[in-house]
């Protein structure tokens, strides 16, 4: 319940935000919303010496439409993404997926920085971010960079973010044919397996599709296998099935928790698939 | 002219407890702030099961604001192994461990520091090396002395080896005939046998459990506030472990945030706060964290059952067999040992069941102990009778309904002996059972659910009935004593003052028993105070578990009421007739006025009456001033009340997922006070029943490390798990206390985890399962419409 | 102690100012510095929201924010939001329904409430169940927590 002592600092600017923590040494780390990292902080799973508060940063607040896409700031909250007409309208999938992330006070507090800086992996933003093939935008004392979700999630906890850097933005082509599946796990509401299904569609026909996953390996990941199993597919049942019946063959080191076992959550990650992608079509 | 009160018992009455609940101004034990406080942090065990070589304190005592760091080896010398309530030989068990640890959480050494923030630092930087001894887990192979012996004393971690009861059992004797049970399942047409588990669950009351201790050195006193059930209870333990006289000890229970059995129980952390209070002369304070609480906060549940059930072809049961194996942990607590033996005692159910053998053994495990949870030992009974009696009916393809009907103890044989030695005071199990399936339209639901199937919907129907023990008394069946005890006084002023030795902590009795004193004496309830929970207020107690605050706590409130309503009948009637010889007991309170009955015209204030009891010039003859009396009672017999749940699950064919669709509930409580009250405690029980059913679960690895340390992996029902529920009741007043209440707090409990597996297993019969024990975590349903897995 | 911080937070409408360690959990400021202790602490894991109060309007749970994350914020707690003779609406209904037993959740469930219903003025059962979901009580089984927000949206 009480987190050891750290220093605490607050940054005004992205800038002095990437500065502050060049400060701390690897002592640092940044506080937006601390919906990830407080928890861990309480239980003395995290014990930083340094924190860095970046909810005041005016750059990286704002959901703004710009080129045909949509760019969220890392401090916007879960609430206010899943209450944007913006998305609801564009991009429904994410205001959907910001929705299911834990419960009304969590959403009022966790940003889609924190959530995709910690990568939990049973986390929702990463299923649908890696399915939007969202870039995710980040500064660092060289500069501006962007990495694509997919390539973003490496590992357990572990992102394409080196310890200098700072998530500003996630911006992503808004996707009409989308949707977000998850299994909840009942204790903690996260995901047990989560499937969002980007797809593009004419008519009936798939012209190419993207998966995101989470909940069932270390890292949310695409479904490369199912992608390709639907692209240039006329979606009926049973293409749609054939494609979910694929979904967990390519995946390894599937978690095992008291939840769901390996095999569980391989079937779960079929199920999810399918709901997904039959979802996604029938929009 | 006096104003006309209305009768309270039996009405709708919102709560006298809420205003300050609602604001936020309930002093709960973490709100009390003394001069001088320091606070207390613990240093848990991290392994399960290991002798402690060595402790460094070093670090811990030299932090800031560091008063005092001391171990079990230390505490020892001042502070004596911690008393039990139950008769059971049992092992040493300390506040604090001495050289062994025996569960994960279990206390090791104890910080004082000057703020919790400190304190906790300090709890961590002490360093415990441990020689890591094998984990004793499943308690069937602990019961073979496998693999390591959790007290050297418990020959195959036996804490009570056999136990035996039922058909043929000569508890004088201590022999045991097995014939009739042997002749009942030679003769029957069936037999039908299964392994059940009752799993451990967290009891998980909203407010942890906290103490504040205050030793005053000049006046040798010890005022202790705990988050407690039973304050007297409290206060005699901590005073014969202390050395404190127990007259130089307060105990006082502030606002509870919920107890669930779990508060009854006197725990280590009481002790130290109190003995390192008295040895520092300064108030300490103790609030336990949520992760503290999975470890360190006595389970629930935990019996094994091994059952077997005959009968013949046309429903009839003739014979019931029941193992139980109680996986208790790794000590006995307060009633740790008795609790099983409640299940036991319960094991004939609703049923005329003619032979039946139950047999229990209490197994040490390296886990936290196990003791009273909501229901404490009955839920547990129930579920293994209705289980067994749901697959009779799935059996023999009879209504379920129709199979319990058959065998249901019959209205007219109340009082009803059982098999077990439980004598049921009164029942119309018949008259509930129909009510409930005339509010679940039961054809009709029978009708959806096969219309649901036919479309490849798995949903399935579960019903169950249960009787539980409450209203817990006399003192034979409590090692506190069976009795409650209560005062009365009218004030000078004409309100009155009750004390009560229940100890509510949301159950409502400052309400209730206000309604119930409001009609006795014709007054407002506005005019009554219930204080309780304080035991320099309330001069003697038991407190408030076993739902017996109604029935047994109620009782006696009337009969310190009825000793003060005596006396003040006489004042009064000296008042009006003050030259006659005149009868007390026809004086009336009504409407705040005091009259004979037959001159309702000529009466007395009630105020006024009571303003001459405390100035009586001139004294009536034989009266001695003052209004004020107090009532010791119990019970001759504990009262049975009993009910019908049926319910609707669906599963999800690809997930297992099982969601609950429809509850119906119809309970007899016997007479009932305060139905709005009733309603909430009821749904309350369902809400932790439903829980058990479905997504709540305890759960240890081999190595006894607790898996659901937390909310994250220990489900706790959200307000999304529930649909709406559906109540009902009948009212059958029970002949063992004049009130005619039962009690109701723990029902939910009881009928709602059969009904809910039976519903499981009814919604999966397509794949010939006939059990599934609980929690019905997706991936088991799963795995059952799988057939075990997918390829 | 070393690496105080000074906070200024606007409590209930009173401006608080308060030097403090940055580690102070907001629960902890508001029950131990300002003595307001209606707010409860019923888990460690961010959950169980009997910690919940209101941050600059928005629902929180004040064991997951630290005071200074707080800092020139307006935070109203279960004490600001009403008084016995001017209850709020979800007061007066928690009160009529017999929304609570213990009262421990009773705080955090009556602001999560009040937040529902500034953001839905008519909210379906559903809704109320998913609006209170970041919310745990363990005696009432949620049903007359329900009807104690059903009757604050009836008030209006």
């Amino acid at each position: 319940m009480i987190p050891q002592e750290f220093q605490y600092r607050r940054a005004t600017s992205i800038d002095e935000a990437i500065s502050l923590l060049k400060e701390s040494g690897d002592e640092g780390k940044f506080l937006a919303g601390g919906h990830s990292l407080v928890p861990l902080m309480k239980l003395r799973l995290s014990e930083p010496g340094v924190l860095i508060d970046i909810s005041r940063i005016p750059q990286l607040s704002g959901i703004t439409e710009k080129d045909g896409t949509i760019q969220i700031g890392a401090g916007v909250t879960h609430a206010e993404v899943a209450s944007s007409d913006l998305v609801r309208r564009l991009c429904p999938v994410v205001s959907e997926c910001a929705a299911e992330i834990g419960d009304p006070q969590v959403r009022n507090r966790g940003t889609l920085g924190g959530s995709l800086a910690h990568a939990d992996p049973a986390a929702d933003y990463p299923a649908v971010m890696v399915a939007l093939n969202a870039e995710v935008h980040i500064k660092g004392p060289g500069g501006w960079r962007a990495v694509k979700s997919g390539d973003f999630f490496q590992d357990l906890f572990t992102v394409d973010l080196a310890e200098d850097e700072i998530i500003a933005a996630v911006q992503f082509r808004p996707a009409r044919n989308a949707a977000y599946a998850k299994l909840h796990q009942r204790a903690s509401h996260y995901a047990l397996v989560g499937v969002a299904a980007v797809l593009e569609m004419e008519g009936r026909t798939c012209r190419s599709a993207s998966i995101g996953i989470t909940g069932a390996t270390g890292h949310a990941q695409h479904l490369a296998n199912v992608e390709s199993a639907l692209s240039g597919k006329e979606l009926t049942p049973e293409t749609i099935a054939a494609a979910a019946r694929i979904a967990a063959d390519d995946l390894e080191e599937v978690n095992v928790d008291l939840h769901a076992s390996e095999e569980y959550r391989r079937d779960m990650v079929r199920v999810f698939t399918k709901r997904a992608v039959e979802q996604a079509a029938s929009r | 002219m006096a104003v006309v009160t209305p009768k309270m018992i039996g009405e709708r009455i919102k709560r006298r407890e809420d205003p300050r609940l609602i604001q936020g101004l309930g002093t709960y034990v973490d709100d009390i702030k003394l001069p001088g406080m320091l606070h207390l942090a613990f240093k848990r065990s991290d392994i399960a099961h290991g002798i402690i070589k060595s402790i460094d304190v070093s670090e811990a005592q030299s932090m800031p604001g560091v008063e005092l760091v001391i171990t079990g080896a230390e505490l020892k010398e001042f502070l004596p192994p911690m008393p039990i309530g139950t008769p059971f030989p049992s092992p040493d068990h300390y506040s604090v461990a001495v050289d062994r640890v025996r569960y994960q959480g279990e206390p090791v050494a104890v910080v004082v520091a000057a703020d919790r923030y400190l304190a906790r630092d300090a709890a961590d930087a002490i360093v415990v090396d441990y020689e890591v001894l094998p984990a004793v887990i499943d308690p069937e192979v602990a019961m073979q002395g496998q693999p390591a012996l959790v007290h050297e004393a418990f020959e195959n971690n036996l804490a009570v080896p056999y136990v035996p009861g039922g058909t043929g059992f000569d508890a004088e004797a201590g022999t045991v005939d097995n014939s009739a049970v042997d002749k009942a399942f030679a003769e029957a047409d069936f037999t039908l046998s299964q392994r059940m588990m009752n799993q451990r669950l967290a009891p998980t009351a909203m407010e942890a459990r906290g103490v504040v201790a205050h030793y005053e050195p000049g006046k040798d006193t010890l005022t202790i506030w705990s988050s407690t059930q039973n304050p007297h209870i409290l206060k005699t333990f901590v005073a014969a472990l202390t050395g404190i006289p127990d007259n130089q000890v307060r105990a006082i229970a502030p606002e509870v945030g919920g107890g669930f059995g779990c508060k009854i129980n006197i725990y280590g952390e009481d002790y130290v706060a109190a003995a390192l209070s008295k040895q520092l002369g300064k108030p300490l304070k103790w609030i336990e964290d949520r992760s503290e609480a999975f470890q360190a906060t006595i389970h629930g549940r935990g019996i094994l059952a091994y059952v077997d059930i005959c009968g013949k072809n046309d429903g009839k049961v003739t014979g019931l067999k029941i193992k139980l194996i109680a996986d208790i942990g790794a000590y006995n607590m307060i009633l740790t040992a008795a609790i099983p033996t409640l299940t036991m005692l319960m094991l004939n159910g609703t049923y005329d069941i003619p032979a039946i053998r139950a047999e229990l053994t209490e197994v040490f495990t390296n886990k936290m102990p196990t003791d009273a949870y909501r229901g404490a030992g009955r839920p547990e009974g129930t579920y293994f009778v209705e289980r067994a009696m749901d697959m009779v009916a799935r059996h023999l393809g009879m209504d379920p309904a129709e199979v319990k009907r058959k065998n249901f103890i019959k209205a007219d044989q109340f009082p009803f002996a059982t098999q077990m030695g439980a004598v049921y005071d009164s029942g119309d199990y018949e008259k509930t059972l129909d009510l409930a399936l005339k509010n679940a339209n039961w054809e009709g639901l029978k009708a959806e659910r096969d219309r649901a199937k036919s479309e490849g919907r798995l949903v399935g129907l579960g019903v169950s009935f249960y009787v539980e023990v409450c209203g817990l008394g006399p003192s034979a069946s409590l090692p506190t004593g069976g009795w409650e005890y209560s005062s009365v006084t009218v004030e000078r002023s004409g309100k009155v003052t009750a004390t009560t030795g229940s100890s509510p902590h949301g159950q409502g009795n400052e309400t209730t028993f206000s309604q119930m004193l409001a009609d006795q004496f014709g007054i407002p309830m506005s005019d009554v105070t219930i204080l309780h929970g304080d035991t320099g207020v309330v001069k003697q107690g038991i407190g408030t578990f076993g739902s017996r605050s109604q029935a047994v706590g109620g009782t006696v409130l009337m009969k310190a009421g009825d000793k003060v309503k005596d006396k003040m009948a006489r004042f009064a009637a000296a008042m009006l007739n003050p030259n006659e010889e005149t009868d007390a007991s026809e004086m009336v309170f009504q409407d705040g006025t005091i009259y004979f009955r037959d001159a309702p015209g000529n009466s007395v204030t009630f105020a006024d009456v009571a303003a001459y009891a405390y100035v009586p010039v001139p004294l009536p003859e034989g009266l001695d001033p003052g209004l004020s009396e107090q009532a010791f009672w119990e019970p001759s017999n504990n009262t049975y009340p009993y009910g019908c749940h049926i319910s609707m699950i669906e599963i999800d064919r690809d997930t297992g997922e099982p969601k609950l669709l429809k509850l119906i509930a119809v309970d007899d409580c016997g007479t009932v006070v305060n139905p709005l009250i009733v309603e909430g405690q009821i749904h309350g029980g369902l809400a932790q029943g439903i829980g058990q059913a479905m997504i709540e679960e305890v759960v240890y690895d081999d190595d006894g490390q607790l898996i659901t340390g937390s909310f994250m992996d220990y489900a706790m029902p959200r307000a999304t798990d529930f649909p709406r529920f559906e109540l009902d009741k009948t009212v059958t007043p029970t002949p063992v206390n004049p009130l005619g209440a039962k009690g109701v707090g723990e029902a939910g409990t009881l009928g709602s985890t059969p009904c809910i597996v039976n519903a499981a297993v009814d919604a999966l019969s397509e794949f010939g399962v006939t059990h599934i024990d609980m929690m019905l975590r997706p991936e088991k349903l799963w795995r059952i419409i799988n057939q075990g897995g997918k390829s | 102690m070393a690496n105080e911080t000074p906070v200024s937070i606007k409590v209930n409408g009173k401006e608080e100012q308060r030097d403090v360690e940055p580690r102070l959990l907001l629960a902890h400021f508001l029950r131990e510095d300002l003595g307001l202790t209606g707010t409860h602490i019923g888990c460690d894991t961010t959950q169980c929201g009997a910690c919940t109060v209101l941050i600059d309007g928005k629902s929180v749970k004040a064991c997951t924010v630290f005071a200074v994350q707080a800092d020139g914020s307006e935070v109203t707690t279960i004490e600001g939001v009403g008084a016995e003779g001017e209850l709020h609406p979800v007061q007066e209904g928690f009160w009529e329904e017999h929304g609570l037993q213990c009262g421990y959740c009773t705080p955090g469930m009556i602001m999560s409430g009040i937040h529902l219903l500034n953001e839905n003025k008519n909210p379906s059962e559903q809704e109320i169940r998913e609006g209170i979901s970041g919310n745990f009580c363990r005696c009432t089984g949620y049903q007359h927590i329900v009807n104690a927000i059903q009757y604050a949206a009836k008030k209006g």
